[in-house]
């Protein structure tokens, strides 16, 4: 369990980003993880004042604040809607409905945890996250940036017409993924992600070689074998490793039949004439 | 800190340390029922209502409550106790620890969706643990309290036949 000497309720993001220059403040997203270490902290910074918790439709993106719960997420229409139900496959796995109704989306991202489930599935989307100081970064970038100590506001994800799916395995329900995955197109364009590896989630392809690949295969059997062929050549180019859960040879199986899984969902979209 | 807030509808003022937790500050207030299961966030034992919504109260300082509505098993006996009916009905319970989490998050869910199917009750309370039954008899109660409690809700099959149910 973790100690706070002070707690501030700010009442603006320039307060917020102030105080977190200290090394020993901390800014205190839901605070489920946090809750698992023993950091002392000079001053836990609450955000929660500021009106961030709310997700907002516009013609072009889904901008969530850094304080809405992975619950409202996961139960938004409009984004389960446009994603296909992408965010409550996401999402809906974690530990149990209180947990989510704490947890907070900015405390995933920004922590970028191996295990997060929203960093993987947001990874395969148009996303930007918004910081105080730094701007617009896009997530791709983002995910592999060391911690600093700015702060995370906004997440932008982009409504271009991208088509998405999420997979992940869990040893038992509730517990952290084994593996997940993202996939989604645009165009031509098809991506891939590949988290709890157990480390962060990376990009493991984002081109049009699926497309060719499929547009050579028409045939129904054919198209099978050639996205099986496909995910196993994606697998092969990501770097597992192994904890508790499973080995990265596991690891690497999984995310073959993960991507397999979330190719032909995103197919299926595309079929239904969604295009 | 100075805090002011609702604890099942009544008004509470205190001076409390930052790093208080809202399950510590509410058991020091003589709300028993909330309980420390797991230590490890994820057990549901703790679960209480803030603002209507459930949260486990092991993960949330009790400053955050401030100026917002909590809500304890003690807060909502009645309804607790027709559903606990149905639970004893099924035998459900064997330490009845975890009841009071449990039982949070059932009305919590019969609240919220409206004739929910097998899968999602059991994802909606997947988050609450009980390691001495194996939640059959749990899901029974369920089935025959929401049953009971709505209108042309059925969800076990015709003709199947629950036993004890009231």
């Amino acid at each position: 369990m973790y100690t706070i000497q002070g707690y501030e309720k700010v009442k603006s993001l320039e307060e917020a980003y102030e105080l977190n220059q200290k090394k020993s403040s901390a800014v205190f997203g839901g605070g489920m993880w946090l809750r698992l270490g023993n950091r002392a902290i000079g001053k836990a910074i609450d955000l929660s004042d500021l009106g961030l918790d709310k997700i907002e439709e516009t013609e072009e993106a889904f901008i969530i604040g850094c304080m809405t719960s992975l619950r409202d997420i996961e139960c938004h229409e409009g984004m389960n809607r446009y994603f296909h139900g992408m965010m409550k496959e996401t999402l809906r796995g974690i530990v149990g409905t209180q947990f989510r109704n704490t947890a907070t989306l900015g405390g995933s991202l920004y922590q970028r945890f191996g295990f997060s489930d929203p960093l993987t599935a947001f990874l395969a989307l148009d996303t930007t996250i918004e910081m105080y100081a730094g701007g617009r970064i896009p997530l791709d970038e983002f995910v592999s940036m060391d911690y600093d100590r700015d702060i995370l506001v906004r997440v932008h994800v982009k409504k271009n017409g991208r088509k998405a799916a999420y997979q992940s395995f869990r040893n038992t329900k509730t517990d952290f993924p084994v593996l997940s995955v993202g996939v989604s197109r645009l165009d031509s364009q098809w991506k891939i992600t590949v988290g709890a590896r157990p480390a962060r989630a990376v990009v493991a392809e984002n081109s049009g070689k699926l497309s060719e690949i499929l547009s050579e295969n028409l045939m129904k059997e054919a198209s099978e074998a050639a996205i099986r062929q496909f995910a196993s050549a994606v697998s092969e180019k990501v770097r597992f490793g192994s904890n508790m859960r499973a080995s990265s040879e596991y690891r690497r199986i999984l995310s073959e039949i993960l991507i397999y899984r979330a190719v032909r969902d995103v197919l299926s979209q595309s079929e239904e004439g969604k295009m | 800190m100075k805090i002011k807030l609702w604890i099942n509808n009544k008004v509470y003022e205190d001076h409390v340390e930052p790093d208080t937790m809202l399950l510590d500050y509410l058991r020091e207030k003589g709300f028993k029922s909330v309980k420390c299961g797991c230590d490890t966030t994820n057990c549901g034992v703790c679960t209480v209502y803030l603002d209507g919504k459930t949260v486990l109260s092991c993960s949330v300082p009790v400053v955050r409550a401030d100026g917002h509505r909590v809500t304890t098993l003690e807060g909502v006996a009645k309804e607790a106790e027709e559903f606990a009916r149905f639970m004893a009905a099924q035998g459900a319970e064997q330490c009845g620890y975890c009841s009071p989490g449990f039982i949070m998050n059932v009305l919590a869910m019969a609240k919220e969706l409206k004739k929910p199917t097998e899968q999602e009750i059991k994802e909606y309370l997947a988050g609450n643990l009980c390691r001495c039954t194996g939640y059959e008899g749990q899901y029974r109660a369920i089935r025959n309290y929401l049953g009971a409690t709505r209108a042309n809700y059925q969800l076990f099959e015709k003709g199947e036949v629950i036993e004890g149910v009231r």
